[in-house]
Protein backbone atom coordinates (compact mmCIF):
# COMPACT_ATOMS: atom_id res chain seq x y z
CA UNK A 1 0.00 0.00 0.00
CA UNK A 2 1.48 3.39 -0.80
CA UNK A 3 0.18 7.07 -1.03
CA UNK A 4 -1.04 8.99 -3.67
CA UNK A 5 2.06 10.05 -5.56
CA UNK A 6 0.55 14.32 -5.87
CA UNK A 7 0.24 14.11 -1.58
CA UNK A 8 3.52 12.69 -0.96
CA UNK A 9 4.79 15.43 -3.23
CA UNK A 10 2.40 18.10 -1.25
CA UNK A 11 4.29 16.89 1.68
CA UNK A 12 7.76 17.29 0.10
CA UNK A 13 6.74 20.78 -1.40
CA UNK A 14 5.77 22.01 1.89
CA UNK A 15 9.09 21.20 3.43
CA UNK A 16 11.09 22.06 0.61
CA UNK A 17 9.44 25.55 -0.11
CA UNK A 18 9.93 26.68 3.55
CA UNK A 19 13.32 24.95 3.83
CA UNK A 20 14.14 27.41 0.91
CA UNK A 21 12.20 30.07 2.75
CA UNK A 22 14.23 29.73 5.88
CA UNK A 23 17.52 29.33 3.98
CA UNK A 24 17.55 33.03 3.26
CA UNK A 25 18.51 33.90 6.51
CA UNK A 26 21.61 31.80 6.12
CA UNK A 27 24.62 34.55 6.60
CA UNK A 28 21.81 37.10 7.45
CA UNK A 29 20.79 35.98 11.10
CA UNK A 30 20.01 38.54 13.19
CA UNK A 31 22.11 36.59 15.56
CA UNK A 32 25.38 34.63 14.79
CA UNK A 33 23.09 31.72 16.69
CA UNK A 34 19.90 32.02 15.09
CA UNK A 35 21.37 32.39 11.76
CA UNK A 36 22.46 28.87 12.74
CA UNK A 37 19.30 28.19 14.01
CA UNK A 38 17.77 28.96 11.08
CA UNK A 39 19.95 27.05 8.92
CA UNK A 40 19.34 23.82 10.55
CA UNK A 41 16.17 24.73 10.60
CA UNK A 42 16.03 24.92 6.73
CA UNK A 43 18.18 21.59 6.29
CA UNK A 44 15.83 19.72 8.48
CA UNK A 45 12.84 20.59 6.03
CA UNK A 46 15.22 19.85 3.20
CA UNK A 47 16.29 16.72 4.24
CA UNK A 48 12.57 15.57 4.78
CA UNK A 49 11.72 17.15 1.04
CA UNK A 50 14.22 14.72 -0.14
CA UNK A 51 13.05 11.75 1.46
CA UNK A 52 9.61 12.35 0.36
CA UNK A 53 10.98 12.85 -3.13
CA UNK A 54 12.80 9.95 -3.51
CA UNK A 55 9.59 7.94 -2.45
CA UNK A 56 7.68 9.85 -4.66
CA UNK A 57 10.51 9.23 -7.58
CA UNK A 58 10.59 5.17 -6.52
CA UNK A 59 6.50 5.11 -7.08
CA UNK A 60 6.88 7.41 -10.11
CA UNK A 61 9.22 4.86 -11.56
CA UNK A 62 10.89 5.62 -15.33
CA UNK A 63 13.65 8.69 -14.90
CA UNK A 64 12.02 10.04 -12.42
CA UNK A 65 14.61 11.69 -9.07
CA UNK A 66 14.49 13.43 -6.59
CA UNK A 67 16.40 16.22 -8.21
CA UNK A 68 13.92 16.57 -11.09
CA UNK A 69 11.15 16.59 -8.90
CA UNK A 70 12.93 19.62 -7.25
CA UNK A 71 14.50 21.50 -9.70
CA UNK A 72 12.26 20.41 -13.09
CA UNK A 73 8.70 20.76 -12.15
CA UNK A 74 7.05 24.33 -12.44
CA UNK A 75 4.57 26.39 -10.41
CA UNK A 76 1.32 24.57 -11.27
CA UNK A 77 3.18 21.45 -10.32
CA UNK A 78 3.83 22.78 -6.98
CA UNK A 79 1.36 21.80 -4.43
CA UNK A 80 2.94 23.30 -0.82
CA UNK A 81 0.63 25.32 1.41
CA UNK A 82 0.63 29.03 -0.01
CA UNK A 83 1.87 29.85 3.26
CA UNK A 84 5.09 28.52 2.92
CA UNK A 85 6.02 30.17 -0.14
CA UNK A 86 5.35 33.70 1.28
CA UNK A 87 8.10 36.11 1.42
CA UNK A 88 9.69 37.55 5.21
CA UNK A 89 8.48 40.75 4.89
CA UNK A 90 5.61 42.57 5.46
CA UNK A 91 2.46 43.40 3.45
CA UNK A 92 3.14 47.03 1.35
CA UNK A 93 7.30 46.18 2.39
CA UNK A 94 9.49 46.93 -0.63
CA UNK A 95 11.05 43.40 -2.07
CA UNK A 96 14.88 43.89 -1.18
CA UNK A 97 16.83 41.38 1.48
CA UNK A 98 17.42 44.12 4.01
CA UNK A 99 13.46 44.52 4.47
CA UNK A 100 13.42 40.94 5.51
CA UNK A 101 11.25 40.59 8.96
CA UNK A 102 12.28 38.12 11.54
CA UNK A 103 8.61 38.11 13.24
CA UNK A 104 7.42 36.74 9.92
CA UNK A 105 9.79 33.66 9.61
CA UNK A 106 8.95 33.05 13.69
CA UNK A 107 5.04 33.07 13.04
CA UNK A 108 5.62 31.14 10.11
CA UNK A 109 7.22 28.57 11.35
CA UNK A 110 5.60 28.44 14.66
CA UNK A 111 2.16 28.26 12.55
CA UNK A 112 3.27 25.69 10.34
CA UNK A 113 5.27 23.42 13.28
CA UNK A 114 2.13 23.49 15.36
CA UNK A 115 -0.04 22.15 12.53
CA UNK A 116 3.51 19.09 11.72
CA UNK A 117 3.71 17.81 14.95
CA UNK A 118 0.10 16.47 14.59
CA UNK A 119 0.48 15.42 10.99
CA UNK A 120 3.56 13.45 11.56
CA UNK A 121 2.71 12.09 14.39
CA UNK A 122 -0.73 10.87 12.80
CA UNK A 123 1.28 9.65 9.65
CA UNK A 124 3.62 7.42 12.22
CA UNK A 125 0.58 5.07 11.59
CA UNK A 126 -0.04 5.50 7.94
CA UNK A 127 -0.54 2.14 5.66
CA UNK A 128 2.17 3.64 3.53
CA UNK A 129 4.80 2.55 5.37
CA UNK A 130 7.82 4.30 3.86
CA UNK A 131 5.81 7.44 4.84
CA UNK A 132 5.35 6.45 8.20
CA UNK A 133 9.19 6.01 8.83
CA UNK A 134 10.09 9.49 7.18
CA UNK A 135 6.82 10.78 9.88
CA UNK A 136 8.60 9.22 12.96
CA UNK A 137 12.10 11.26 11.86
CA UNK A 138 10.11 14.44 11.02
CA UNK A 139 8.37 14.45 14.11
CA UNK A 140 11.00 15.07 15.91
CA UNK A 141 12.73 17.46 14.14
CA UNK A 142 9.39 19.24 14.01
CA UNK A 143 9.23 19.17 17.37
CA UNK A 144 12.25 21.34 18.03
CA UNK A 145 11.23 23.68 15.28
CA UNK A 146 8.01 24.20 16.78
CA UNK A 147 9.99 24.86 20.33
CA UNK A 148 12.25 27.02 18.87
CA UNK A 149 9.60 29.31 17.23
CA UNK A 150 7.13 29.08 19.99
CA UNK A 151 9.57 30.53 22.19
CA UNK A 152 10.68 33.33 20.06
CA UNK A 153 6.88 34.13 19.61
CA UNK A 154 6.53 34.68 23.09
CA UNK A 155 9.45 36.56 23.83
CA UNK A 156 8.72 39.13 20.97
CA UNK A 157 5.31 38.99 22.06
CA UNK A 158 6.22 40.34 25.65
CA UNK A 159 9.10 41.68 24.59
CA UNK A 160 9.37 45.65 23.67
CA UNK A 161 6.61 47.67 22.13
CA UNK A 162 8.36 47.48 18.73
CA UNK A 163 8.70 43.93 19.20
CA UNK A 164 5.06 43.38 20.05
CA UNK A 165 3.26 45.13 17.18
CA UNK A 166 5.81 43.39 14.57
CA UNK A 167 4.77 39.31 15.72
CA UNK A 168 1.36 40.94 15.76
CA UNK A 169 1.39 42.00 12.26
CA UNK A 170 3.01 39.19 11.40
CA UNK A 171 0.26 37.05 12.71
CA UNK A 172 -2.45 38.70 11.36
CA UNK A 173 -1.16 39.31 7.97
CA UNK A 174 -0.10 35.25 8.44
CA UNK A 175 -3.34 33.34 10.40
CA UNK A 176 -5.84 33.46 7.60
CA UNK A 177 -3.09 31.41 5.29
CA UNK A 178 -3.72 28.58 7.50
CA UNK A 179 -7.63 28.76 6.45
CA UNK A 180 -6.08 26.53 3.54
CA UNK A 181 -4.89 23.42 5.84
CA UNK A 182 -8.65 22.43 6.60
CA UNK A 183 -9.94 23.01 2.83
CA UNK A 184 -9.37 19.26 1.93
CA UNK A 185 -7.92 18.90 -1.72
CA UNK A 186 -8.62 15.84 -3.86
CA UNK A 187 -5.35 14.12 -3.17
CA UNK A 188 -5.72 14.48 0.59
CA UNK A 189 -8.98 12.93 0.35
CA UNK A 190 -7.33 9.78 -1.97
CA UNK A 191 -5.33 9.56 1.04
CA UNK A 192 -7.53 9.56 3.64
CA UNK A 193 -9.63 6.77 1.79
CA UNK A 194 -6.52 4.48 1.01
CA UNK A 195 -5.59 4.74 4.74
CA UNK A 196 -2.39 6.47 3.79
CA UNK A 197 -3.51 9.67 4.76
CA UNK A 198 -5.10 11.52 7.72
CA UNK A 199 -8.25 13.48 8.26
CA UNK A 200 -7.15 17.09 8.27
CA UNK A 201 -10.17 18.99 9.44
CA UNK A 202 -9.90 16.20 12.51
CA UNK A 203 -6.77 17.80 13.59
CA UNK A 204 -8.31 21.51 13.64
CA UNK A 205 -9.08 21.33 17.37
CA UNK A 206 -5.77 20.46 18.65
CA UNK A 207 -3.94 22.67 16.20
CA UNK A 208 -5.98 25.37 17.46
CA UNK A 209 -5.51 24.53 21.20
CA UNK A 210 -1.56 24.79 20.19
CA UNK A 211 -1.92 28.11 18.88
CA UNK A 212 -4.24 29.83 21.23
CA UNK A 213 -2.44 28.47 24.35
CA UNK A 214 1.04 30.52 22.82
CA UNK A 215 -0.40 33.21 21.64
CA UNK A 216 -2.26 33.74 25.27
CA UNK A 217 0.93 33.42 26.91
CA UNK A 218 2.66 35.85 24.51
CA UNK A 219 -0.48 38.41 24.68
CA UNK A 220 -1.05 38.32 21.64
CA UNK A 221 -4.70 39.00 19.57
CA UNK A 222 -5.86 36.01 17.55
CA UNK A 223 -6.94 37.83 14.21
CA UNK A 224 -10.75 36.81 12.79
CA UNK A 225 -10.37 35.03 9.56
CA UNK A 226 -12.66 34.12 6.81
CA UNK A 227 -12.88 35.05 3.11
CA UNK A 228 -10.09 34.13 0.56
CA UNK A 229 -8.53 30.92 1.33
CA UNK A 230 -5.68 29.89 -0.81
CA UNK A 231 -5.04 26.86 -2.97
CA UNK A 232 -1.64 26.18 -2.89
CA UNK A 233 -1.67 22.24 -2.70
CA UNK A 234 -3.57 22.21 -5.77
CA UNK A 235 -1.43 24.20 -7.88
CA UNK A 236 -2.80 27.68 -7.62
CA UNK A 237 -0.20 29.85 -6.20
CA UNK A 238 0.38 33.55 -5.21
CA UNK A 239 3.39 35.37 -7.51
CA UNK A 240 5.59 34.73 -5.51
CA UNK A 241 6.69 30.97 -5.35
CA UNK A 242 8.01 31.77 -9.12
CA UNK A 243 9.92 34.20 -7.94
CA UNK A 244 11.74 31.14 -5.40
CA UNK A 245 11.67 28.75 -7.50
CA UNK A 246 13.74 30.97 -10.55
CA UNK A 247 16.02 31.16 -7.57
CA UNK A 248 16.38 27.69 -6.35
CA UNK A 249 15.74 26.10 -9.59
CA UNK A 250 18.26 27.64 -11.81
CA UNK A 251 21.70 26.36 -11.14
CA UNK A 252 20.34 23.03 -11.60
CA UNK A 253 18.75 24.05 -15.10
CA UNK A 254 21.96 25.82 -15.57
CA UNK A 255 23.82 22.70 -15.84
CA UNK A 256 21.55 19.81 -15.96
CA UNK A 257 22.62 16.73 -14.74
CA UNK A 258 25.74 18.39 -13.01
CA UNK A 259 27.31 15.78 -10.41
CA UNK A 260 30.13 16.92 -7.67
CA UNK B 1 5.64 43.90 27.00
CA UNK B 2 6.21 43.61 30.33
CA UNK B 3 10.04 42.87 30.43
CA UNK B 4 12.70 45.52 30.46
CA UNK B 5 14.46 45.64 26.87
CA UNK B 6 18.22 44.13 27.19
CA UNK B 7 20.78 45.99 25.67
CA UNK B 8 23.31 43.63 25.76
CA UNK B 9 22.54 40.30 26.38
CA UNK B 10 24.38 38.25 29.20
CA UNK B 11 27.82 35.97 28.46
CA UNK B 12 27.43 31.98 29.05
CA UNK B 13 29.59 29.68 29.42
CA UNK B 14 28.78 26.36 27.42
CA UNK B 15 29.62 23.06 28.58
CA UNK B 16 28.99 19.36 26.69
CA UNK B 17 28.91 15.88 27.37
CA UNK B 18 29.56 14.22 24.51
CA UNK B 19 28.72 10.39 25.55
CA UNK B 20 26.89 8.78 28.56
CA UNK B 21 29.25 8.68 31.60
CA UNK B 22 31.90 10.87 30.49
CA UNK B 23 32.23 14.77 31.91
CA UNK B 24 30.85 18.26 30.76
CA UNK B 25 33.34 19.50 28.60
CA UNK B 26 33.73 23.44 28.24
CA UNK B 27 32.99 24.29 24.61
CA UNK B 28 32.18 27.65 24.16
CA UNK B 29 30.46 30.78 25.25
CA UNK B 30 27.50 32.65 23.59
CA UNK B 31 25.41 35.57 24.29
CA UNK B 32 21.66 34.75 25.59
CA UNK B 33 19.24 36.78 27.12
CA UNK B 34 18.26 34.08 29.62
CA UNK B 35 19.27 30.57 30.70
CA UNK B 36 16.40 28.82 28.43
CA UNK B 37 17.39 30.77 25.73
CA UNK B 38 21.46 29.92 26.52
CA UNK B 39 20.45 25.99 26.31
CA UNK B 40 18.44 26.29 22.91
CA UNK B 41 21.30 28.36 21.42
CA UNK B 42 23.88 25.87 22.79
CA UNK B 43 21.97 23.36 20.78
CA UNK B 44 22.14 24.84 17.92
CA UNK B 45 25.40 25.85 17.83
CA UNK B 46 27.75 23.18 19.24
CA UNK B 47 25.88 20.01 19.14
CA UNK B 48 24.48 20.09 15.54
CA UNK B 49 27.56 17.73 14.17
CA UNK B 50 26.12 14.96 16.89
CA UNK B 51 28.81 16.49 20.06
CA UNK B 52 26.79 15.65 22.65
CA UNK B 53 24.02 14.39 24.99
CA UNK B 54 23.44 16.51 27.52
CA UNK B 55 24.23 20.72 27.98
CA UNK B 56 25.09 22.88 30.42
CA UNK B 57 24.94 26.29 30.17
CA UNK B 58 26.53 28.82 32.84
CA UNK B 59 26.50 32.81 33.21
CA UNK B 60 29.84 33.82 32.66
CA UNK B 61 29.64 36.60 35.24
CA UNK B 62 29.38 33.39 38.02
CA UNK B 63 32.54 31.76 37.46
CA UNK B 64 35.86 33.03 39.38
CA UNK B 65 38.86 32.67 37.52
CA UNK B 66 42.45 33.16 38.90
CA UNK B 67 44.47 36.36 37.67
CA UNK B 68 47.25 35.69 34.77
CA UNK B 69 49.35 37.83 37.10
CA UNK B 70 49.17 35.37 40.16
CA UNK B 71 50.92 32.77 37.76
CA UNK B 72 54.23 33.01 39.35
CA UNK B 73 52.32 32.35 43.03
CA UNK B 74 49.72 30.01 42.14
CA UNK B 75 51.02 27.55 39.49
CA UNK B 76 55.44 27.94 39.34
CA UNK B 77 55.67 26.23 42.47
CA UNK B 78 54.76 22.76 41.55
CA UNK B 79 56.95 22.53 38.54
CA UNK B 80 60.37 21.38 40.36
CA UNK B 81 57.90 18.55 42.60
CA UNK B 82 57.90 16.00 40.09
CA UNK B 83 57.83 13.39 42.63
CA UNK B 84 53.89 14.37 42.95
CA UNK B 85 53.54 12.52 39.87
CA UNK B 86 52.89 8.62 40.48
CA UNK B 87 55.39 7.88 38.47
CA UNK B 88 58.06 6.45 41.32
CA UNK B 89 56.36 2.90 41.05
CA UNK B 90 57.14 -0.21 39.69
CA UNK B 91 53.40 -1.45 38.75
CA UNK B 92 53.61 -5.16 38.22
CA UNK B 93 52.25 -6.72 34.50
CA UNK B 94 49.49 -8.26 35.63
CA UNK B 95 47.85 -5.31 36.77
CA UNK B 96 47.66 -4.31 32.90
CA UNK B 97 46.47 -1.03 31.74
CA UNK B 98 46.10 1.55 34.63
Amino acid sequence: MHAPVEYILHLADNALVLGQRNAEWCGHGPILEEDIALSNNSLDLIGQARLLYQHAATLIGGDATEDKLAYFRDVPDFRNYTLCELPHLPLMAATSAGDRDFAITIVRNFLYSSLMVLVWDRLQSSQDKQLAAIAAKSLKEVRYHLRHSRDWLVRLGNGTEVSHAKVQAALDQFLPYCQEFWAASPHETDALTNGTGIDMAALQADWNRIVDEALNEATLQRPATGGFVPTGKQGLHSEHLGFLLAEMQSLARAHPNATW
Amino acid sequence: MSTPALKEWPLWEVFVRSKQGLEHKHCGSLHASDAQHALQMARDVYTRRQEGVSIWVVPSATISASEPNDKSEFFEPASDKVYRHPTFYEIPEEVGHM
